[in-house]
């Protein structure tokens, strides 16, 4: 009987046709793609993009040359220079971040003391040299101005979980 | 001289009425397939070539021509270059017979049936070349799979359209239609009903599409027979599989669903509506009601097993094809049908 049953039905096609209703369903629905370049899906405030340097609000970089990002950084991606400023105070002169060894782990932001070094919401860079992935003191510093706004916002609604 | 621009002139005719609107067709057909195929699966398709990515065929088409023609060191250079000639004549060819609406047909072929089962095999034969010319096993393996899938699926193709022949008593493509008139009912579709599908699904195999495309099996042989070709000798050979697959929507409308017919010609209520005439108009939409079914069915079913391919073939559609015709013979002995009415 199972087979008399299995029999029509693969002769009428049914179970095609079952297929066929809903394939023509979907067709009808509405479409959820987001047009990325235009249209962005909202980041966790928590998200680690490129990293970047930070300053104080009255413009003064925030680093002072501990190097403990250096040594927290598992993929040594970061490369550290010091020298003494002529206010006394204790500079970076070097200050490099090679994003092709970044594994984007966040240990840096971890690590520093005085909240300089730290990982923007901002994932979709590109570069169009391979030499470009390092990235220098003066190209970090940029980052973290271009992106403070986001930073402090993101860092602000992260507060009290830290 | 006369006779020079006459064919000149008739020459022109025919790219002009004919030649010019399938490209376009296909251009669009491929546009759609992109966008009915992404919609099924919940995606958009292309949208990014002016406005609903509307110039993407012509973007795809500049591209594959600017794109440089490759010749296998090892290929055979002649066979090579011809077969996608041989692949796309055919599948042009046949408009010759194919009425699109009452008289508008280039040869009014009293055995046009049969010109189109001859053209149309010969379509097999640009394959099997392309497969042998481009020397590579993958290529090779897909035209075999390709060239005995529609060696195959010809003879039920032959044996559906046997039933039409039976029941119009022609093999003149409008006479085939003006014994369908009289309404939808009186289509053939409704007596040959197995038939239909036997053919429609045929048509399928006969093309290679999902899902007998074994021929590209993309996971399989890379990409079958064309897998050698690129820039406009692959273009052509795109070209004919669309060609091929509009013509498929063309004859099953002509065969089955009355041509140029009009569905409601003999409901009264409708009035003098335009609805209720023939015309061209009907042809088009029932052209296009298969071209989406050719899609429909790509989007929805996987690729069958390659036995299972020849089983469905042989084994199903050839007896049922065979037993229908009895069956079709019977309907214009008893005048259930009557015969080319």
């Amino acid at each position: 009987m199972k087979k008399i049953v299995r029999y029509f039905k693969s002769l009428l096609m049914i179970e095609l046709f079952q297929g066929l209703s809903v394939t023509i369903k979907h067709m009808f629905k509405p479409k959820v793609t987001v047009f990325y370049p235009e249209e962005k899906i909202p980041k966790s405030n928590r998200f680690r993009g490129i990293p970047a340097l930070r300053r104080y609000p009255n413009g003064e970089e925030r680093c002072i040359a501990c190097k403990l990002c250096e040594a927290a950084c598992p993929a040594l991606a970061i490369t550290i220079d010091s020298e003494m400023r002529d206010d006394g105070t204790r500079r970076t002169t070097l200050y490099e971040i090679d994003l092709f060894k970044c594994v984007f782990c966040g240990f840096c932001e971890e690590s520093c003391p005085v909240d300089s070094i730290v990982l923007t919401d901002f994932a979709d860079y590109h570069m169009e040299d391979p030499k470009e992935s390092v990235l220098d003191k003066q190209q970090l510093l940029a980052l973290g101005d271009r992106f403070e706004e986001s930073i402090s916002k993101n860092r602000q609604q992260d507060a009290a979980y830290r | 001289m006369d006779a020079i621009l006459e064919f000149a002139w008739l020459l022109f005719r025919i790219v002009l009425f004919t030649l010019l609107p399938l490209i376009l067709l296909v251009a669009y057909y491929t546009y759609a397939e992109r966008k009915v195929i992404g919609a099924m699966q919940s995606r958009i398709g292309p949208n990014r070539v002016g406005p609903l990515g509307l110039f993407q065929p012509f973007a795809d088409v500049i591209k594959l021509l600017l794109k440089e023609i490759i010749l296998p060191k090892e290929a055979n250079r002649y066979l090579f270059l011809i077969a996608p000639i041989l692949a796309i004549a055919p599948a042009f060819g046949v408009w010759a017979v194919v009425p699109v609406g009452d008289g508008l047909v280039w040869a009014d072929l009293n055995a046009g049936v049969l010109y189109i089962l001859a053209l149309s095999s010969m379509g097999v034969y640009g394959i099997i070349l392309a497969g042998w010319a481009s020397n590579s096993k993958y290529a090779l393996l897909g035209a075999m799979r390709a060239a005995a899938q529609m060696v195959s699926y010809e003879i039920a193709l032959g044996f559906s359209l046997l039933g039409v022949m039976i029941l119009a008593g022609s093999l003149n493509l409008q006479a085939i239609v003006n014994a369908q008139s009289g309404g939808m009912l009186d289509w053939y579709w409704l007596p040959l009903l197995p038939m239909f599908l036997i053919f429609f699904i045929s048509a399928l195999a006969e093309t290679n599409r999902a899902p007998f495309d074994m021929a590209e099996g993309e996971s399989e042989i890379v990409a079958g027979f064309h897998v050698d070709y690129a820039g406009a000798s692959f273009a052509v050979f795109f070209l004919a599989e669309y060609a091929n697959m509009i013509l498929m929507s063309a004859l099953t409308a002509i065969f089955f669903f009355g041509g140029w017919l009009s569905p409601f010609e003999g409901w009264a209520f409708l009035g003098d509506s335009w609805l209720r005439d023939s015309s061209i108009f009907w042809f088009l939409a029932k052209l296009i009601f298969f071209m989406f079914n050719f899609l429909w069915i790509r989007a929805t079913f996987p690729r069958y097993r390659y036995d299972q391919v020849m089983r469905l073939g042989w084994k199903i559609f050839i007896p049922i094809a065979m037993v229908w015709m009895l069956v079709a013979a019977l309907f214009v002995f008893n005048g259930i049908v009557v015969r080319g009415a």
